[in-house]
């Protein structure tokens, strides 16, 4: 009952944000995009995906990101009404969702993988949009742009604090086979 | 096994689906996606008239291969910048035997009175011919930025910042390229191949 609340203030507050994406593209990309994500996260279910399904679920995840990570994406939800539809439904169900099916399925290395890519990923756009020569994004000015990319590597920071952290305080675990629900765990049992 | 089998055909279907967004890895950006799906696939042009300098009404997208650059006279930053390569342009293609005609077109007509216009010429030594500067009428203004993906957003500073680059319409009065401002050869060849 509370998820589906806070799902429904999240939908709503990422909708209210669409006043002013089109003047700051932190508030579009780091603000209004996660809110999504986080709303389609949150959408409470009683489903289980079959174990065949894990795989494809997500990889539906995983490119759903890659493909909003694109700044000619960007561009297009401010440009495009297709684009600017698909940007609520493909987040919240595409990523959101679809990652909350299978993140508490998959193991440890698997999860620990993503996160290193998720962090990696968001240094690398930090660089690109503070140091790129060019203006990546139509839609904004050069500053905004240098704005969102100091966002990004805030961000990565900050997850990276979030997910390592819990490294330093967790106590190992050893993998017991008679306790096979002990493998899929939080991020500092890979240590 | 099955659950491999379905992994692979959905990391098959993410692959297209990447390819599709980024048209075929080839443009990551909306500037890109630009470059990339207008040399693929020429836009028509409409049929809009500019206002030249001189004051004579001037329709677009007819009169053979034509190189546009769209600007505001009142630019401090890149409209000069490009004004000056403009004008390089101008010379490169005469020393190439290359002829045709160029346009610089204010987005800002409003403020880009004939004067201004006649102004920003001088300054970049457009003399008309084959050079010259011109704008649109206000109400055609959307359609005209639309056709050629031209994203004007107004600055802090009372300007605007906007996608600048070499345009070309071609020979069937069709947008059909998009080029840096400095990539003299590729606009050569490019008119070269128009004419």
């Amino acid at each position: 009952m509370i998820k589906a609340l806070i799902s429904t203030v999240f939908f709503a507050s990422a909708a209210l944000a669409q006043t002013w994406v089109a003047d700051d593209p932190v508030i579009h990309v780091l603000v209004q995009m996660p809110l999504l994500a986080a709303a389609g996260y949150l959408l409470p279910h009683r489903f289980t995906l079959p174990h065949t399904m894990i795989g494809p679920v997500l990889l539906l995840a995983l490119v759903t990101c890659v493909i909003w990570m694109l700044p000619r994406s960007v561009d297009a939800a401010l440009s495009d009404t297709g684009w600017h539809l698909a940007k609520f439904v493909t987040l919240p169900l595409g990523s959101g969702l679809a990652l909350s099916l299978t993140w508490p399925t998959i193991g440890p290395v698997l999860r620990g993988f993503i996160k290193a890519q998720v962090i990696s990923m968001l240094l690398l756009l930090g660089f690109l949009y503070t140091h790129a020569p060019i203006r990546i994004c139509n839609s904004y000015l050069v500053e905004d742009q240098h704005r969102l990319g100091v966002g990004f590597v805030t961000v990565a920071l900050g997850l990276t604090l979030w997910w390592i952290i819990p490294a330093f305080l967790g106590k190992p675990i050893t993998l017991l086979k008679d306790k096979p629900h002990d493998l899929p765990g939080l991020g500092y049992k890979l240590f | 096994m099955r659950s491999a089998l379905y992994t692979i055909g959905a990391a098959v279907l993410g692959c297209a689906a990447l390819w599709q967004a980024t048209d075929g890895l080839r443009a990551i950006t909306a500037e890109g996606a630009r470059r990339v799906t207008i040399a693929d696939s020429p836009a028509p042009v409409p049929p809009i008239e500019l206002e030249t300098m001189s004051g004579e009404m001037r329709p677009l997208g007819s009169g053979g291969p034509t190189l546009i650059e769209f600007i505001y006279t009142t630019c401090p930053t890149i409209c000069q910048t490009s004004g000056g390569d403009f004008a390089e342009l101008r010379d490169h293609l005469h020393a190439s035997g290359l002829v045709v005609p160029m346009i610089s077109v204010s987005f800002d007509p409003e403020q880009d009175d004939l004067d201004a216009l006649r102004n920003y010429a001088e300054l970049h030594s457009a003399t008309g011919k084959p050079w010259t500067v011109a704008r649109p009428q206000v109400a055609d203004l959307p359609a005209l930025l639309r056709t050629f993906r031209v994203t004007v957003i107004p600055d802090n500073w009372g300007g605007y910042e906007h996608n600048i680059a070499v345009l070309l319409i071609n020979g069937d009065g069709k947008f059909a390229g998009v080029f840096d401002t400095r990539a003299f050869d590729d606009i050569a060849h490019a008119v070269e191949q128009a004419l």
